[in-house]
């Protein structure tokens, strides 16, 4: 297969950046998008040229590095991460336009790299149960329903990628907080101090520069975990609004 | 002499009497140690968690853009624990037993009691925090059964056991960073270690967006940076996992510990392109429900596998090992796999004119527990495999074959956890510690979490209240000389004579030469040439290392460079490891010790070791031998049939 390739290049926060035109060929349907990035990546530094830099690790769709806008859609595609998008997916010799998240509060590092430590500070607010190593009782002095406990599984399933936030006309994160507190919240061990976690998380949240929640949904739409508006709407609930 | 410090006594106190004899830290003075914590997996979190709530000051450090990326997110499966909520009749003894018989006989006793006894604990902490562990619908927790064992002990939350617990442990670090005992370093890449009269007392590190090194001193160090099966280029492991750090530390001093035991991963998605980037596990779990075949006739082998009689399929695990069948550990299935791919039976595409793979089927399954509850337990595996592949697996049997997947070598580690450099210290997959040559499945986040939470807070407070520390600045000649080491070897990757290849050509090469003579079978002469091989790759390496861009800002082509260049050297050592290892044992499997049956035949008289290497400048790696001595389990001969 053969793309044509508009890629967001940058070399830093301070300088000003734009989109470089590159033609790549030989791409097999099997060929993920990421694979298809080093093969670009391996073919200029054939030509002496400097890399193009993007987040990846796992590869798998878990650990929530890889960050790319392709033709407008954070991750490219619904329901999934940017590194689990196949080249199969895409018609041959389409034109692809490569971008970093677009958001104000994170940041461009350089080329497709983006500072998302705004996330953490939002979890270090309160995202967590205040328990000390070593004090638990017995695992099942607890019991938790088998329908509570798949509930927090599917917001604790968000892997902390930010296409929510990079697509939100109001750059906010609420998605990201709510999937953290509704998490939280549906487990009888960790639904203490819930009210308090969501705001410190809400106020820090806000603190960092995201927008609160409006209702466009577009987060939803993009979210490669498959979190639902509903979190936002049990959020609400918990801090007493709507 | 090796002292590996293990208590004497019966075994069940050991942990108890040890822990009593450990010095303590008062709590208004832990505040004045600095403790640098390398890695924040579960071993690297926990830990920093842990030592924040105690109040000391903690620095910790990882590669990626947050400690929530660590590669342990990825892990699938579940995770162990005696706790016998099944009344299935385990126990921590049993426990014991299957980690020790697991790893045939490889790793002390010691250590092992001691992870089978804190297994509870953990399943405990991490409930507490908000573990979204599977439940049953009673509301008690559920388990499911993992390979080399016949017990339920397997607590998991659906196929992302190791995301959640990992989230888990974030969540416990990050209430310390905001309390201020932890100061977190994302993008941060530990380059060397400081030593500085016999004792580490800090880092060198590069700042991966701006390139800058800098040197952190502390009163000691924790190293628990993860496995490096990325040496076979192909693996299951996260595109960052590197041996970097440990691989300072043992030039550093640090011995190095069975460097050969790698375990490779029965079922993973095989691989199908020269330019692949990585192998996708496929987690032992579904072997709890899923059936692995071949076509019993070669001609057969490109026949679509619906189309294929049942009479002529041949489910060689339930076959070879009527009692474990496809709960066999993982070096056993991974043989039994290579060893049917390699009489002709193998199916899918053929690479190198072979077929590398076989089938993994959850017809039976379906048909008797219906789409619904097989989605429950593994819909995220299937959807990541349908993805992969293109092919649905609720109708066409998944394709699989082994491939690289964990560490058991690693920085070899007293019972305290500390290397052979005084105040260095390695947890979780960095260390040797627990799984002798081949690990259990779902065994490597409890040894990660037991390191974190209940070992190293403990062991590293004794180191602290036993020893006095000089005052130390960036100014010490110690310091200088390792910045001047990390940043001539830079200049050096920046600027190779003849420059020519990328990172990936050298690291596609050394894979190659790995897989192929230290992998699943391995053998004098192959390991003998090998060794030459990689030297040659190393001096290649140097001559013709090609990295476009500069050092002074964020470079992936160096950050790629200095990894590999790493992983070419601790290769060497590998298969010296293996050579020098006359024996087969869990995964390492020498083909003129196997026993007629094909499986490893162990060398109790002159094996019966932890082989413990130590780096000499200009010189081949000396072994130092720490003998293993079974007081409680009888070593015997490891049967699944
Ligand atoms: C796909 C997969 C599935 C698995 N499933 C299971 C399972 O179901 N059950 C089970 O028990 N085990 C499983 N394992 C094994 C288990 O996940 C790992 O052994 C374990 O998570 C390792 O944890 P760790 O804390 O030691 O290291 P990691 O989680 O690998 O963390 C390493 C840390 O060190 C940092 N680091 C590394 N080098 C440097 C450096 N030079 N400078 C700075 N920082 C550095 C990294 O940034 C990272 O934070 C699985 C493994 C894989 C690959
Ligand atoms: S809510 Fe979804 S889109 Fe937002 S960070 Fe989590 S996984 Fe990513
Ligand atoms: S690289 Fe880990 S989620 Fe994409």
């Amino acid at each position: 297969m053969i793309f044509k390739l508009h890629i967001w290049r940058q070399k830093n926060s301070q300088t000003k950046g734009g989109f470089v035109t590159y033609e790549i060929d030989n791409i097999s349907e099997d060929t993920s998008f990421l694979e298809m990035l080093d093969q670009l990546n391996e073919e200029l530094i054939t030509k002496g040229e400097d890399a193009i830099v993007f987040d990846h690790d796992c590869r798998e769709g878990i650990c929530g590095s890889c960050s790319l806008v392709v033709n407008g859609h954070p991750h490219g595609k619904k329901m999934r991460t940017t590194c689990q998008l196949y080249m199969r997916e895409y018609t041959n010799q389409r034109e692809l336009w490569i971008e970093p998240w677009r958001a104000n509060t994170f940041t461009i590092i350089k080329d497709l790299i983006t500072d998302r430590s705004s996330f953490d500070k939002i979890i270090q607010a309160g995202g967590y149960v205040s328990m000390h190593s070593g004090c638990a009782p017995d695992a099942n002095s607890i019991l938790v329903e088998k329908k509570d406990a798949e509930e927090a599984f599917d917001s604790a399933n968000c892997i902390g990628c930010g296409a929510c936030a990079s697509v939100c006309p109001n750059a906010s994160a609420t998605l990201f907080v709510a999937a953290k507190v509704s998490h939280l919240a549906s487990l009888p061990q960790s639904n203490i101090g819930t009210k308090d976690r969501s705001k410190k998380m809400l106020e820090r949240m806000e603190s960092l520069g995201f927008g609160s929640c409006s209702n466009h949904r577009h987060c939803e739409s993009v979210c490669p975990k498959n979190i639902s508006i509903k979190n936002i709407t049990k959020l609400n609930k918990i801090i007493g609004f709507g | 002499m090796l002292n590996n410090f293990e208590p004497v006594g019966p075994l069940e106190g050991r942990w108890k009497k040890h822990l009593f004899d450990l010095a303590l830290v008062a709590p208004q003075n832990r505040h004045k140690y600095n403790i640098i914590v390398v890695g924040t997996g579960l071993a690297g979190a926990s830990l920093c968690a842990t030592l924040g709530e105690a109040n000391y000051n903690v620095h910790s450090f990882c590669f990626q853009d947050s400690p929530r990326r660590a590669h342990s997110i990825a892990a699938q499966g579940g995770i162990n624990a005696a706790k016998n909520y099944q009344n299935d009749g385990d126990s921590v003894w049993r426990l014991f037993y299957d980690t020790i018989k697991g790893g045939d006989f490889r790793a002390r006793e010691s250590n092992v009691y001691r992870l089978a006894e804190l297994s509870s604990n953990i399943i405990d902490q991490v409930v507490a925090q908000g573990v979204p562990f599977a439940r049953e619908y009673s509301g008690y927790l559920a388990n499911r059964s993992f390979g080399g064992t016949q017990v339920s002990r397997t607590f998991y939350a659906k196929g992302q056991t190791g995301q959640q617990l990992l989230l888990g442990a974030y969540s416990a670090m990050s209430r310390q960073i905001e309390n201020g005992f932890v100061t977190h370093h994302s993008r941060s890449e530990i380059l060397d270690i400081i030593v500085i009269n016999d004792r580490a007392r800090g880092v060198i590190v590069r700042d991966l967006i701006t390139g800058e090194i800098n040197s952190y001193i502390a009163d000691c160090v924790v190293l628990c940076t993860g496995g490096y099966v990325n040496a076979y280029y192909l693996s299951t492991n996260a595109k960052g996992c590197n041996a970097s750090a440990v691989w300072r530390a043992f030039k550093q001093g640090a011995f190095f510990a069975n460097p050969s035991f790698t375990q490779i991963h029965p079922t993973c998605i095989p691989p199908t392109l020269e330019t692949q980037s990585k192998l996708t596990l496929m987690s032992e779990s579904l072997r709890n429900d899923g059936r692995i075949w071949t076509p019993k006739n070669i001609q057969d082998c490109e026949k679509d596998p619906n189309q294929i009689e049942e009479k002529d399929r041949d489910y060689f695990l339930e076959r070879m090992y009527p009692s474990f069948a496809n709960l066999v550990p993982r070096d056993v299935a991974s043989r039994a796999v290579k060893h049917v791919c390699d009489e002709g039976h193998g199916i899918g595409s053929k690479i190198n004119g072979k077929r590398l793979g076989v089938y993994l089927d959850f017809s039976d399954v379906i048909k008797k527990s219906g789409v619904k509850e097989v989605e429950e337990k593994y819909g995220n595996l299937f959807t990541m495999y349908k993805r992969i592949t293109n092919e649905d697996p609720y109708v066409t049997p998944m394709k699989i074959y082994p491939a690289p997947h964990y560490s058991m070598g690693g920085l070899w580690v007293d019972y305290n956890l500390m290397t052979t450099i005084n105040g260095l210290f390695a947890g979780g997959e960095a260390n040797f510690s627990d799984h002798g040559a081949n690990r259990l499945g779902a065994s490597a986040l409890m040894q990660g979490l037991a390191d974190g939470y209940f070992i190293l807070p403990h062991t590293i407070a004794n180191y602290l209240a036993r020893n006095s520390f000089d005052e130390v600045d960036e100014n010490h000649p110690e310091v200088k000389k390792a910045l001047t080491r990390t940043k001539d070897r830079i200049f050096k990757l920046m600027n190779a004579p003849e420059a020519e290849y990328s990172p990936e050509y050298f690291h596609q090469k050394l894979g190659k030469i790995l897989w192929d003579a230290c992998g699943m079978s391995r053998n004098k002469t192959r390991l003998e040439s090998a060794i030459c091989e990689i030297k040659s790759l190393q001096e290649e390496f140097w001559h013709k290392i090609k990295i476009t861009g500069t050092d002074e800002d964020l470079n992936q082509t160096l950050e790629r460079a200095g990894r590999v260049v790493d992983f070419i050297e601790l290769g060497a050592l590998m298969c010296k490891d293996a050579l020098n290892r006359e024996e087969s044992c869990g995964s390492h499997a020498r083909t003129e010790y196997l026993s007629e049956s094909g499986e490893a035949k162990r060398d109790d008289k002159n094996f019966s070791f932890v082989a413990a290497w130590e780096y000499l400048q200009n010189k081949e790696p000396v072994l130092h031998e720490e003998n293993l001595h079974f007081q409680f389990l009888k070593p015997t001969v490891r049967d699944y049939k």
